[in-house]
C-alpha cells in the first residue's frame, strides 16, 4: 500500500506515489522486502559469512518459516519465531514503517508499537514451511542491480520520480 | 525572475491547454477501468481523442484504433496508436507552456535538429515482451491489475536491463510496476494517480516501439562548462543526477543553456546521500559539483540540450558561484527545444534565478512573491542526497532552481539557496555532497548506519555467480 490518502493525485505527474525506504543498517539483514503476499527475507547468519537465512512471515494467515537458502530449517525455530524472524521484523519496522508492515501483513498492533518483537507478539503465528529458493534468487536478483554499469543516457522518463527529503 | 515577468507566466493558462488536458482525462479514465469491455462513456472519451486528432497526420490511425477498440478488438499496434495520440497532446501542451516560458522570460530557443532517419531495429525481445506486458495491462485497467501481473513485469524488465540500448525502458518500466505492486489492488485507494499511470503507460509503450529512433552520435561540443544546480531523480532501483549548466563554447557563439546526467542502478536501501557512492565512474563531475567549480570540456557528445557525459574529457577549471553564473549568463543563454517524442509538461525543467523575494510558509506549503506575484515552491523535490530542506528555502533571500509544470500550475524546485542562518549568509547546492557528506550531523548519522553500498556489494561478490 502506498500513502495514497493525498488530494489531488488524479490530475498530477509527478508524484512519489511509493514512500521511499528509510535508512537502515544492512549488515544483520540486507534484504527485506513486502511482495508475494509476504513479509520475506534474507539475516546473515551470525556465525557463518557464507550462509544466510531466508525468513518469512505470510500476509493474512501469519505463517512463519526461516531456512537456510539450501532449505535446512532453522535450529532456532521451536515453536516460535526463530532470532532471525525477530530481526526481520525490526529491520522491516525500520525500513517501511510498522503501519505499512501492519498493512500489509493484516496484523492488528498495539497503537503505541514501534518494534518488530510487538508486531510479532500481535500475531496469532504458526510455523509452516515453504521453500526459500523464490526469496533468495529474489534476493540474488536485487544484488543484481549493483551489477548493471553506470550510465551516460539521459533518461527522461525519471523526471516522473524525483528524488525527496521524505526519509532523511 | 523580474515580479512582471512571473506575473505573465503565472497570468494565463495556453490555450487550449485545459482542452487538450480533458481528452488525456478522458483516455485515463479509460485506462483505469481497462479497455477489455469499453462501455458508453470510455467510448464517447476515446471517439473525442479520435475527432480533436483527425485532421493531424495521426488522424486515420486513431480514427482505426478507437473503433477496433471499442469493438473489443485490442492489439498492440492499437494501443501504440493510443499512446502517440496521448503523447501528441500533452506534446502540444509541453510547447504551448514553453512558448509562455520563453516569450515571459525573454528565453531565446533552438530548434530541435532531427538525427538521421530512425533505422527500424530488428525485432528486439526487450521490446516484445514489454509490449505484451503493456498490452495485458492496458486491457485489465489499473483496477484490474493483481499481484500475477505486476510479477509478470520482471522478464521483460531484466531482458531490458541487459541490453544498453533500452535502458530507458527498462528503468521506466520498473518503476511503472513497482508503483503498481505496492498499489495493488488499485480499487482501494481513494485516488488513483491516473494521469500519472496514463503517462507511464504511455511512454512505455512508445519506447517500447521497435521503430523507436536509435539514439545518434550526437555533435561534439568543446568550452567551459558552468554549472547552475543539480536535480535528482530516483526510484527504488535507479537514481540519476542531471547538472544543468551553461556552456560558453570555445568557439565562441553565445552561452548555451545545456545538461548532462549520469545515473546508476540501485536497489531501495540506498538512499539518501549514499546514492552518490553509486556515481563512482564520474570523480571529475562530482568533485566539481562539490567544489562549486566550473569545467573545461573538450569534445563531449551533444544532442539538443544534453551533452553526454564524458569524465575523460573534462578537468576543473576555476571556482563559479552558480548565483553570480545565472545572474550573468541565464538572461542571454540560448536554449534548445527537446527531442519530438520526450516532449511532456512533466519534463520542462527551466533554470531560473528567484532573487529579492518574500517568502511565504504556510504549514508545509511554501512559496515565493515577487512584488505580490507567487509562486509555490516544490519543496517535495528537496533530495535526501543534498544539504536542501524546507527551513532554508523559508530563509532564502536568492533561489536558483526548476520551473516545473504539474497538476495545473507552475511550481519552482530550488537547487540552491542562499539564505540568512543566525544573521549569516549561508550557500546550500543540491550537489554540494556530491563527493562526502560535508555537514557533521548527517555524516555521523550516515556512518552510524554504515556503508549500504559496501554491505550489497560484500553480499553481491559472496552470493552471485555460484
Amino acid at each position: 500500500m502506498a500513502d495514497a490518502d493525498h488530494a489531488g493525485w488524479a490530475g498530477r505527474s509527478v508524484i512519489r506515489v511509493v514512500p521511499p525506504a528509510r535508512p537502515r543498517k544492512l549488515a544483520k539483514v540486507p534484504f527485506v522486502e513486502l511482495a508475494d503476499g509476504r513479509l520475506q527475507g534474507v539475516v546473515s547468519s551470525g556465525s557463518d559469512i557464507e550462509r544466510v537465512y531466508v525468513s518469512s512471515i505470510a500476509s493474512g494467515t501469519h505463517a512463519y518459516h526461516c531456512s537456510t537458502n539450501n532449505n535446512r530449517p532453522c535450529g532456532g525455530l521451536r515453536g516460535a519465531p526463530c532470532k532471525h524472524l525477530e530481526a526481520l521484523a525490526d529491520e522491516a519496522v525500520v525500513q517501511y514503517g510498522i503501519d505499512r508492515v501492519a498493512r500489509y501483513l493484516r496484523a492488528d498492533v498495539a497503537a503505541e508499537a514501534d518494534s518488530g518483537a510487538e508486531l510479532l507478539a500481535g500475531l496469532d503465528a504458526r510455523h509452516e514451511p515453504t521453500p526459500a529458493a523464490v526469496v533468495f534468487s529474489r534476493f540474488l536478483r536485487h544484488l543484481s542491480y549493483l551489477e548493471v554499469p553506470a550510465t551516460t543516457t539521459p533518461l527522461p522518463e525519471l523526471h516522473w520520480f524525483p528524488a525527496t527529503g521524505a526519509g532523511r | 525572475m523580474l515580479a512582471t515577468q512571473l506575473a505573465a507566466l503565472t497570468g494565463t493558462a495556453p490555450t487550449g491547454l485545459a482542452d487538450a488536458l480533458d481528452l488525456v482525462a478522458g483516455l485515463d479514465a479509460a485506462l483505469t477501468r481497462g479497455l477489455a469491455r469499453v462501455g458508453e462513456e470510455d467510448a464517447a472519451a476515446l471517439a473525442a481523442l479520435a475527432a480533436a486528432l483527425a485532421t493531424t497526420p495521426l488522424g486515420d490511425a486513431v480514427t482505426e484504433a478507437v473503433g477496433k477498440i471499442v469493438a473489443g478488438s485490442v492489439t498492440e499496434e492499437h494501443l501504440a496508436v493510443l499512446a502517440g495520440a496521448r503523447a501528441a497532446l500533452l506534446g502540444a501542451g509541453q510547447d504551448a507552456l514553453l512558448g509562455q516560458f520563453d516569450a515571459a522570460l525573454g528565453r531565446s530557443r533552438s530548434p530541435w535538429t532531427p538525427a538521421s532517419p530512425a533505422i527500424p531495429a530488428e525485432t528486439a525481445p526487450p521490446r516484445a515482451g514489454a509490449r505484451a506486458w503493456l498490452h495485458e495491462v492496458a486491457v485489465a485497467g489499473w483496477l484490474g491489475v493483481d499481484h500475477e501481473l505486476v510479477a509478470a513485469a520482471g522478464t521483460p524488465v531484466e531482458a531490458a536491463l541487459a541490453v544498453p540500448a533500452s535502458r530507458r525502458l527498462a528503468v521506466l518500466l520498473d518503476g511503472f510496476a513497482a508503483e503498481l505492486r505496492a498499489c495493488v489492488p488499485v480499487a482501494a485507494l481513494p485516488q488513483p494517480p491516473v494521469r500519472r499511470w496514463g503517462d507511464l503507460w504511455a511512454r512505455a509503450m512508445l519506447l517500447a516501439q521497435d521503430a523507436t529512433p536509435a539514439a545518434d552520435a550526437g555533435e561534439p561540443v568543446s568550452g567551459r562548462l558552468l554549472p547552475l544546480g543539480v536535480d535528482v531523480h530516483e526510484h527504488a532501483t535507479a537514481v540519476q543526477v542531471q547538472v544543468h549548466a551553461i556552456l560558453e563554447p570555445a568557439d565562441g557563439g553565445p552561452p548555451r543553456l545545456v545538461r548532462t546526467a549520469v545515473g546508476a542502478a540501485k536497489v531501495d536501501t540506498i538512499v539518501g546521500p549514499a546514492v552518490w557512492r553509486l556515481l563512482g565512474a564520474y570523480p571529475v563531475l562530482r568533485q566539481a559539483l562539490a567544489q562549486r567549480r566550473g569545467l573545461t570540456v573538450t569534445d563531449l557528445p551533444a544532442r539538443g540540450a544534453d551533452l553526454l557525459w564524458r569524465d575523460d574529457r573534462a578537468r576543473p577549471d576555476e571556482p563559479v558561484d552558480p548565483f553570480a553564473a545565472a545572474r550573468v549568463l541565464l538572461p542571454s543563454a540560448v536554449a534548445v527545444a527537446g527531442a519530438p517524442l520526450d516532449r511532456h509538461p512533466a519534463v520542462i525543467a527551466e533554470p531560473v534565478l528567484v532573487e529579492g523575494h518574500t517568502v511565504h510558509v504556510d504549514g508545509d506549503e511554501v512559496s515565493l512573491a515577487l512584488d505580490g506575484h507567487r509562486i509555490e515552491v516544490a519543496v517535495d523535490r528537496l533530495p535526501a542526497c543534498g544539504p536542501l530542506t524546507p527551513a532554508l528555502v523559508a530563509a532564502s533571500t536568492a533561489c536558483l532552481g526548476l520551473l516545473r509544470w504539474d497538476g495545473g500550475r507552475w511550481l519552482l524546485q530550488p537547487l540552491g539557496v542562499r539564505a540568512t542562518v543566525k544573521r549569516k549568509p549561508v550557500d546550500a547546492h543540491a550537489g554540494d555532497w556530491a563527493d562526502g557528506v560535508t555537514d557533521a550531523r548527517v555524516a555521523k548519522a550516515e556512518a552510524k548506519a554504515g556503508d549500504a553500498v559496501a554491505v550489497l556489494t560484500e553480499r553481491a561478490g559472496r552470493l552471485l555467480r555460484r
